[in-house]
């Protein structure tokens, strides 16, 4: 039953990285990863239940943590520019808009 | 032990179903506010049944306390990670896709009542004039075939 669960994670996963990859701007790619994330955590559980070795639940709870901590971190670079030391720009900014640069404004 | 392994199976059969579903979603849908829509379903309900699945197969153990872990780890933050990029997005301009008349939904405009977010632009009028104008050719279509 285990296989099944590994079937559909997989499957999951082969879509997720298609969207990753296609992703019109930046912002899809990120939505894509972070799910590429929570999909890698439930294929190290099912893994871990597969092989009778559910020891790499460990594993896999150090990369949720590291998942919402890499989204924020993409998230923070992508909004300021800057990974830290700067102040947070005026939202109503025009010039700001548009950062991503794929797509229009 | 056989009542627990037929509710773990369901749990996991059903976790899987919304897994794909969702990342069906992440293709199929439009526009990033919908594909976050579709891949909030995949990420509660998917990871939920089949972490839960796991669970009823753990028993009373060190790994379904892990697993509990996981799911309230992966519960509260992958909506605060949804709600960031839709929010970093509306930012940063992207505009959603909508069906039927334009709604002007930039950030800047939140504190306006959606009538007047309503661009005056006729999304649906053109589409029915252009119905119209087809019906009309039908029409007289119709008439040239009966004369």
């Amino acid at each position: 039953m285990f296989i099944l669960a590994m079937i559909a994670v997989l499957v999951a996963l082969s879509l997720a990285v298609f969207r990753a990859l296609a992703g019109p701007n930046v912002f899809d790619r990120l939505l894509a990863a972070n799910f590429i994330g929570t999909l890698a955590i439930m294929l190290l559980a099912v893994l871990g239940f597969l092989n009778g070795r559910p020891e790499f639940l460990d594993v896999g709870l150090v990369y949720a943590f590291l998942n919402i901590t890499g989204t924020y971190a993409v998230l923070k670079f992508f909004r300021y520019g800057a990974l830290g030391g700067e102040a947070p720009p005026n939202e109503e900014d025009e010039n700001r808009k548009g950062f991503s640069g794929v797509h229009k404004t | 032990m056989i009542i627990a392994d037929v509710i773990s199976w369901v749990m996991i059969i059903v976790g899987s179903f919304f897994l794909v579903v969702g990342a069906i979603g992440l293709i199929r849908m439009p526009d990033i506010f919908t594909r976050m829509h579709a891949l909030s379903v995949s990420e509660t309900m998917g990871v939920g049944f089949l972490l839960g699945g796991m669970m009823v197969q753990a028993g009373f153990t060190l790994v379904a306390f892990k697993l509990i872990c996981l799911f309230v780890l992966l519960f509260f933050t992958s909506p605060i990670a949804s709600h960031a990029i839709s929010r970093a997005a509306m930012a940063d301009g992207v505009e959603p896709v909508l069906d039927g008349p334009e709604i002007d939904a930039r950030s800047d405009k939140h504190d306006m009542p959606l009538e007047d977010r309503r661009k005056t632009t006729t999304a649906i009028d053109a589409d029915e004039a252009e119905l119209s104008a087809s019906v009309l050719v039908e029409d007289e279509e119709i008439e040239k075939g009966e004369k």
